[in-house]
């Protein structure tokens, strides 16, 4: 065993380290691999965010430390609340502002990875709370992912919305470069390390298959923290407004939008169709035409209104202006149509 | 009692007269059998023979913390009236993959044993046994007594065996499913209780996927009239819930289905008051796939909780605050780190009484997004919550002056288990090592039973242990340490150790053959990925008979690298059921 620092070896780049990887690979969950690149690819997304309207996004290497400003001032005793939409910041949690120095923390992270790749080991260019004079050494590491940066600060102050498929793509294409150039970033190396961390398979399992869940729905998502969409039912003496962005499938909204509109709806439905990830399931649609006089139809970017449930969620907000609850007689000429499109979905 | 045993060795004649004069047999025994420590009884049986004899006969129950430290045959002979047995099998690392399968602790032996021996077991509890269908068959069919069976990471079953479970178990009581490796191929089993079955108290299928017939569940809820515990499974609905929990009101630890669903045919309010309706909940988990829209249904509920059990919810923290301020007499609670630190600080404030805080990581594979808890939420918490005492913390980042601060808010911890989730991370604001963070929880706490290190560690943090935590009885490491010095400082200094489980750190034989006097007093040693001989085991091995020493080898190693070694003592002698793997040494 080399007498290397263990900080280097947990990767297994150490010849000595018996950490078997070919093997192991394979029973590794193997879920949690796939769902690491999936996500490092869509790593924008902030997966598990139902409601919040603060998207916490970020960029690969970037993380949030500290949440408060008050908390910040301490630790790297300077004042940082004034720091904001920096064009090196990229810290978007979402609680306090953004500092540079919270980037340089998180671009350092990334650091570490350069680190373990043998451009340095030195430790005090990683992680450093230090400010000033360390700030040029942390930007220097970062600088050829600047690019990423400036395009990427999506942060829910900024009204980015017509731009941020943009960034997306752009880190979509820059993000596996990245991988490629480290094949030993953390990420990867994550997925050799068997058992770690540690995590029982069942919860693992559990949490991977949730999370692929949620970035298969929070993938093509726009960037911006809200969407407001006007709702107008047949017969209500008065629109009520959604923000489409707190749900993340049509059966969430679909019990809002009942929920809101309680007082008028007359029909009742059973709600034994199991729904699909990405639409409503065939007895959901006939439900809503049959038992119920109404139906949910919505107006896309074109004018046009269309039956809700037969595009994907995802593209559903993207295209959405608004909703218009409709008297289920109106709307029969939409069915045959849907009614297919459901047949060939299930 | 001391004195007794003393006259006894003077002169044994009437030592005994004396003792049988003044305390007849059947009088111990009656004494003894009020005894439910096992470490008391243990202690008990040591004091002379007769208290030997008493104590072994009037043992119902019998915990087996390593299932072959001994063999079914000791056990029987020596326990003639065992009615309740634990037993857990594999090292715990294997929850983690780190053991080969068909590693053995099967329990069929043993029930083959009881069958003859103790025809009237009435409660087993298993964890991390390897377990047959066939042999929930035979539990099923041979034990007419039986009350109580609780499977916690098992595996090698499926829903089968759970079927003959419930037809056949007349008198069963409680049926605890967790975190099993169960092939789950239909929810038909539970339709196998008979309509005349009703004395279930505990019935938890919460992970266990299949769909069950829900009206089966709701007549076998509704005779059972002394149900407290019902977890149920993810296909259950919200609206099924709400007819479960109407028939239901006396339930004390509820897991609920899935909480998303489109409540149409069912009011949200009627599901708002069947959980008021239950006065007496105490424990509540489940709640996968938490839409917070829902949430307020539970918060009347949430005003006598004590235990709150949300690691399969990923709430965020806006969401979680406003359920966790309804929840003040909370004294056990698990999160995922999706309620980032701003939950954690919900926690401090409003939960005075938590002494148990477990955080798990959503989505610990993945670096990138920003996510999780920091030092802060933990810090927090801290501050709020003085009482508390267990805590699981994963995180990805975490500072020596942090963990210093909480453990001097809380003094008291008997459960420290930090697990920075990225292997061999310095302290993020000083690039130092971790060692000081462990060095303040083993200073501070002195009651400190079970470690779990991670970070950044130096031999420092281990010359820490050994040196302060005297009441240290498991500890786990990995990717840590410097030299064997460190594995030794434990060794040498930890009186009340064990059990120890290494993996990936740079101790060698050395270190492994310091300790050669000390595994005797230890349950097992775990070392994995370290700088282990064959050589070394060997001599381990031969110098200590009554330890078992077991190495795993992997494909394509070292033939002189022990890569996976276990060891343990035992009574039993070496086991004959390992697979070709493990070798025994």
């Amino acid at each position: 065993m080399s007498t290397t620092p263990l900080e280097h070896d947990y990767i297994g780049l150490s010849e000595s380290s018996s950490v078997p990887r070919s093997s192991d690979k394979l029973s590794y969950s193997s879920s949690s691999s796939s769902c690491t690149e999936e996500n490092y690819t869509s790593s924008n997304k902030a997966c598990l965010n139902f409601k919040e309207t603060e998207l916490r996004l970020g960029l690969p290497g970037s993380q949030s430390p500290g949440r408060k400003p008050s908390h910040g001032l301490s630790l790297f005793g300077k004042d940082i609340e004034n720091n904001n939409s920096n064009s090196n910041s990229n810290n978007t949690n979402g609680y306090a502002a953004p500092s540079p120095l919270k980037s340089l923390v998180s671009g350092a992270k990334r650091g570490f990875s350069d680190a373990l790749d043998g451009v340095s080991r030195n430790w005090g260019l990683s992680i450093n709370g230090k400010p000033d004079a360390e700030l040029g050494k942390g930007a220097v590491l970062y600088s050829p992912r600047g690019g990423l940066d400036d395009k990427c600060k999506i942060m829910k102050e900024v009204d980015v919305l017509p731009l941020s498929p943009k960034p997306v793509q752009e880190k979509k294409n820059q993000v596996p470069a990245l991988n490629e150039n480290e094949p030993t970033s953390a990420p990867a190396a994550k997925a050799q390390v068997v058992g770690w961390p540690p995590i029982r398979s069942f919860r693992k399992n559990t949490m991977a298959s949730n999370l692929v869940k949620n970035n298969d729905a929070a993938e093509g998502k726009s960037g911006s923290g809200c969407l407001y969409v006007k709702v107008s039912m047949d017969g209500a003496p008065y629109l009520r407004k959604v923000d489409l962005k707190i749900y993340s499938n049509y059966m969430e909204l679909s019990s809002a939008l009942e929920k809101m509109f309680s007082c008028f709806t007359i029909g009742q439905c059973d709600s034994h169709g199991l729904p699909g990830q990405d639409g409503l399931s065939e007895s959901r649609l006939m439900d809503l035409l049959h038992g119920s006089e109404y139906v949910l139809t919505y107006e896309d970017k074109d004018g046009d209104w269309m039956l809700v449930g037969d595009v994907p969620w995802d593209m559903f907000t993207e295209t959405c202006r608004r909703l218009r609850i409709m008297k289920g007689s109106e709307a029969i000429g939409l069915a045959p149509r849907a009614m297919e499109k459901c047949k060939n979905r299930t | 009692m001391e004195s007794e045993s003393k006259r006894k060795k003077e002169s044994p004649n009437t030592a005994e007269l004396a003792v049988t004069a003044s305390f007849p047999d059947e009088v111990l025994e009656i004494v003894l059998s009020l005894l439910t420590s096992h470490r008391d009884r243990s202690s008990v049986s040591l004091v002379c023979k007769d208290w030997y004899r008493a104590e072994r006969w009037s043992r119902t129950q019998v915990f087996i913390g390593n299932c072959y430290s001994v063999s079914p045959e000791i056990l029987t002979r020596r326990f003639p009236n065992i009615r309740s047995v634990t037993l857990k099998g594999k090292p715990r690392f294997s929850d983690f993959n780190l053991v080969p399968p068909n590693w053995g602790a099967d329990i069929h032996a043993w029930l083959v044993a009881f069958a003859a021996k103790y025809p009237f077991l009435e409660e087993l509890r298993l964890k991390r046994m390897a377990v047959s269908d066939e042999s929930l068959e035979f539990l099923a069919s041979n034990f007419p007594n039986f009350k109580l069976l609780s499977l916690l990471s098992c595996d090698g079953f499926s829903t089968d065996g759970l079927a003959a479970i419930a037809t056949h178990c007349k008198n069963l009581t409680e049926l605890d499913i967790q975190e099993n490796g169960i092939e789950d191929s239909s929810g038909s089993w539970l339709s196998c209780f008979p309509e005349s079955f009703t004395s279930l108290e505990v019935l938890n299928f919460a992970n266990l996927t299949s769909e069950v017939n829900t009206d089966a569940l709701e007549r076998l809820v509704s005779r059972c009239k002394s149900l407290k515990v019902l977890k149920v499974n993810k296909s259950i609905s919200l609206e099924q819930l709400q007819r479960l929990l109407v028939r239901a009101p006396q339930l004390e630890e509820l897991g609920t289905g899935s909480f998303l669903q489109d409540l149409t045919a069912r009011p949200y309010a009627d599901l708002e008051s069947a959980f008021n309706n239950c006065k007496n909940i105490h424990t509540l988990s489940g709640l996968w796939e938490a839409v917070p829209l829902y949430l307020p249904a539970l918060y009347n509920s949430c005003a006598n909780l004590t235990f709150l059990n949300l690691s399969y919810t990923a709430l965020q923290s806006g969401e979680f605050a406003k359920l966790v301020v309804h929840c003040p007499r909370l004294r056990r609670l698990w999160v995922l780190d999706t309620v980032e630190d701003k939950g954690l600080e919900a926690v401090g404030s409003n939960c005075p009484l938590l002494e148990e805080l477990r955080v798990f990581p959503a989505d610990p594979f993945d670096e990138e997004i920003i996510h999780g808890v920091t030092e802060e939420g933990f810090v927090a918490v801290s501050f709020g919550c003085r009482r508390l005492h267990y805590v699981l913390y994963f995180c990805r980042q975490m500072t020596n002056a942090a963990v210093a601060t909480i453990v001097q808010n809380c003094p008291n911890f008997t459960h420290f288990r930090l697990c920075i989730m990225t292997p061999g991370l310095p302290d993020y604001l000083t690039n130092e090592p971790m060692d000081e963070a462990f060095g303040a929880v083993v200073k501070t706490c002195s009651k400190l039973q079970r470690l779990s290190v991670s970070g950044l560690l130096t031999d420092l943090t281990f010359e820490y242990i050994g040196k302060y935590a005297k009441n240290l009885e498991t500890l786990s490491v990995a990717f840590a340490g410097r030299s064997d010095r460190g594995m030794q400082c434990v060794l040498e200094g930890c009186p009340k150790l064990r059990k120890l489980e290494i993996r990936d750190c740079p101790f060698g034989n050395e270190a492994l053959l310091s300790g050669l006097e000390k595994y005797e007093s230890m349950r097992s040693l775990w070392m994995s990925a370290c700088n282990v001989t064959m050589n070394a085991c060997r001599r381990l091995a031969k110098q200590m008979p009554r330890l078992n020493v077991e190495v795993m080898k992997e494909d394509g190693s070292d033939d002189s690298q022990a890569d996976k070694v276990y060891i343990y003592r035992t009574v039993a002698g070496p086991r004959r059921d390992a697979p070709p793997s493990v070798l025994t040494l």
